[in-house]
């Protein structure tokens, strides 16, 4: 009687800590660790490239993103407003995309990005272990990944997840 | 005649199933092998309850072809489950491994079984105990039960 009343009990509360929690939200395994070593071009000047150094001196957000994907035009606006009015600085990286797109997309929505990464082939993407962008990490000033948040980027996104760390790190570095 | 074509086409699905590995070529048969095992232990980021063999996310793509281009070049099994969990975390096995954290995830079969036989065992001791020797009637029951059995068999 005891014994059954005990297991059901525990069970429900197994059960009841997993309400609520998004399984496709996975904690990036990079965490704490450096930025994959790459070697990118920019986007806007093909000629010009980008080390993993790019991440060394300032706290930064590295947003990926690509003109395929339909959230990414969701946060962008987030993205520019955090940029201008919160100065925080923003590395983009344009994901499995093409160059003439992500201009055009740049120039018409406005450009949140200090810095362009250019990622045809989703090489640098595939090393951070992106599955779905948008993604957007928090990159501390020695080039730490920090944190990755999967999804849209909104302001509530922003002022309770993102800019705890952004502060944190920044003061930190 | 129609239906010989169907039949002929249902006989030729297959082929077109086993025509999608051969966009990745192996010079043995036991790396294929490899190969096809390895994708199908490594579970997808994207479309969560897929292996990267069945997925068509492109993630499971690009996953599928850093696994060919690793056995291409001589990586063991360990090593190629190793890269793809230092990108994407433990969350890509579908065979977690053994350590602290996933310690009670494996024993859980253990354990319910061992659970299994302890409730059988008690089971089997409870039965045990209904001992004739052992009876739960009072003398006085006893009488009383004697006594209605022996009006029964006059009443015969």
């Amino acid at each position: 009687m005891f014994i059954p009343a005990v297991l059901a009990v525990a069970l429900g509360i197994v059960l009841f800590a997993g309400i609520g929690k998004d399984p496709t939200h996975l904690e990036s395994a990079l965490i704490g660790k450096p930025v994959p070593v790459f070697e990118l071009a920019d986007l806007q000047e093909p000629d010009t490239i980008h080390r993993d150094d790019v991440f060394v001196g300032e706290v930064s957000l590295l947003n990926v993103w690509g003109t395929w994907c339909p959230a990414c035009r969701d946060e962008h606006d987030d993205l520019v407003w955090l940029a201008r009015d919160e100065g925080v600085r923003i590395v983009g990286l344009n994901y499995k995309d093409n160059r003439d797109l992500a201009l055009e997309w740049l120039d018409s929505l406005g450009n949140p990005y200090a810095l362009s990464l250019y990622d045809p082939q989703g090489r640098l993407g595939f090393d951070l272990g992106v599955y779905g962008a948008p993604e957007t990490y928090v990159i501390d000033a020695d080039g730490i990944v920090r944190f990755r948040h999967v999804g849209v980027v909104t302001p509530q996104v922003w002022q309770q997840t993102l800019q705890p760390l952004v502060e944190r790190y920044g003061k930190g570095g | 005649m129609g239906r010989i074509l169907i039949v002929v086409w249902a006989l030729l699905l297959p082929l077109a199933a086993v025509a999608t590995s051969e966009v990745y070529p192996f010079d043995s048969a036991a790396d294929q092998e490899r190969f096809r095992t390895l994708i199908s232990e490594l579970r997808c980021p994207k479309c969560q309850n897929q292996n990267i063999a069945d997925s068509n996310a492109p993630i499971a793509r690009d996953m599928r072809d850093e696994v060919y281009r690793m056995l291409q070049q001589g990586a063991t099994n360990q090593q190629v489950t190793d890269a793809l969990v230092g990108r994407f975390g433990e969350f890509v096995l579908y065979k977690p491994q053994f350590d602290q954290r996933t310690a009670l995830l494996w024993a859980t079969p253990l354990i319910a079984v061992l659970g299994g036989v302890l409730v059988v065992i008690g089971i089997v001791i409870r039965g045990r105990r209904r001992d004739p020797s052992e009876s739960s009637l009072s003398d006085a029951e006893r009488r009383r039960a004697e006594q209605l059995l022996e009006d029964r068999d006059d009443g015969a």
